[in-house]
């Protein structure tokens, strides 16, 4: 279990390792409550789909597998539309398009193809889990920083006294050059430990 | 037909609200085929039509199926089985027609259904109230405008290769670095909006 929490956020981090999910994990990472929120969607998303694909996949002839699978993404990403209109309106107009967009996230699609179809309930449970959990630890390292950074806030609060925002972090680049730097820290980490 | 706002669509959506570098949508392909200028072209060109071909479907079947019976929050399912749909079609039209195309586009042509900007542009369309003609001028100029990030790109990661760079950045890292400084170029393309501040 802890063998699989290190592998999701750490080894295997669909992010910042295997460089996934690139377009929500941009878009949406300009401050804390939106990361969270992205976070929690997908992995809402990414957990149900594994263990419907899991369950289903002996029923699913293989030549059409994917528009299956996308089917039953779609579905779970409809209901977190509507869940999240319902209850939460203010996130769902911050994060925009990128709460539909959840069903062309590549992290799911790529679960469900390389893990959940070919591993039973439970494991695919433990994987969604896992991945959706290093996908969500990812997206709110980036919001911090460019949240911080941008803004000089966190989840809407003040932070350092004095501190001149860039806001070029909250804008566009800074998304870009704040996922440039995570990433080459932590393969730099990586690299060292490596010897 | 009034010209203007569609010029003013154009505009906005090859410079301004660019695709990649304003939106950050369809980045996996963006960093995915940058790596040699001729499959950015081919990989640009399958975008522009399936995302032209995907606003004209997708608006005709919100405006005729979804709102007439009221089920328009049905309408991520639908599009993206019509977008898996045509993005199908189109494979099969360029293995057909060009194989030399699809050997260079390889596992990239059949990403595209997963390609957000494609379900993106769709969206963005039903969202704005786009008419059908809007809606096509909004399809085909955020493909080209696409298709320009991503043959800039292409043509500086050509060049990145022979350069000496650090080597944890070595690979994507130094692409978003670069990424980033042609989005902050592009930011100076929202003084373009002359005609009046299209929403982003």
């Amino acid at each position: 279990m802890i063998k699989d929490l290190k592998r999701g956020i750490i080894t295997e981090n669909p992010i910042l390792v295997l460089a996934l999910g690139l377009c929500p994990a941009l878009a949406v990472s300009t401050s804390l409550q939106n990361g969270v929120g992205m976070g929690a969607a997908a992995t809402f998303v990414l957990v149900c789909s594994n263990v419907i694909v899991s369950l289903i996949k002996r029923f699913i002839p293989p030549k059409v597998r994917i528009p299956c699978y996308i089917i039953v993404i779609a579905t779970f990403v409809t209901m977190v539309e509507l869940i999240m209109k319902a209850y939460f309106p203010d996130l769902n107009k911050s994060l925009g398009i990128f709460v539909s967009l959840i069903v062309v996230n590549c992290i799911i699609l790529g679960r469900a193809e390389a893990y959940a179809s070919k591993n039973n309930v439970f494991k695919s449970l433990i994987d969604g889990i896992v991945m959706g959990l290093g996908f969500t630890v990812a997206l709110c390292t980036l919001a911090t920083i460019r949240e911080v950074l941008g803004a000089n806030k966190l989840w809407g609060l003040n932070v350092i006294p004095g501190f001149k925002p860039m806001t070029i972090f909250t804008l566009a680049p800074g998304g870009f050059l704040a996922i440039a730097l995570v990433m080459g820290l932590s393969n730099w980490i990586r690299d060292r430990k490596k010897g | 037909m009034d010209p203007i706002p569609l010029v003013q669509i154009s505009i906005a959506a090859i410079l301004i609200n660019n695709f990649v570098l304003a939106r950050f949508l369809g980045l996996c392909p963006f960093f995915g085929v940058s790596k040699r200028l001729s499959s950015a072209i081919g990989m640009g060109m399958a975008v522009v039509f399936v995302m032209s071909v995907a606003s004209m479907f997708t608006w005709a079947i919100d405006a005729f199926v979804l709102q007439r019976f009221g089920v328009q929050y049905l309408q991520t399912i639908v599009f993206i089985l019509v977008i898996a749909s045509l993005v199908q079609l189109v494979e099969m039209t360029i293995q057909k027609f060009s194989p030399v195309l699809y050997e260079a586009l390889g596992i990239y042509l059949p990403l595209i259904t997963t390609n957000c900007a494609i379900l993106g542009v769709a969206k963005l369309n039903t969202g704005a109230g786009y008419s059908f003609v809007e809606s096509l001028v909004n399809g085909v100029t955020s493909g080209i405008g696409f298709t320009l990030a991503l043959v800039l790109m292409s043509g500086i990661r050509e060049r990145l290769e022979l350069a000496n760079v650090p080597k944890p950045l070595r690979g994507l890292p130094i692409a978003f670095v670069t990424a980033g400084l042609m989005s902050i170029a592009f930011l100076g393309f929202a003084g373009l909006d002359f005609f009046r501040t299209s929403g982003g």
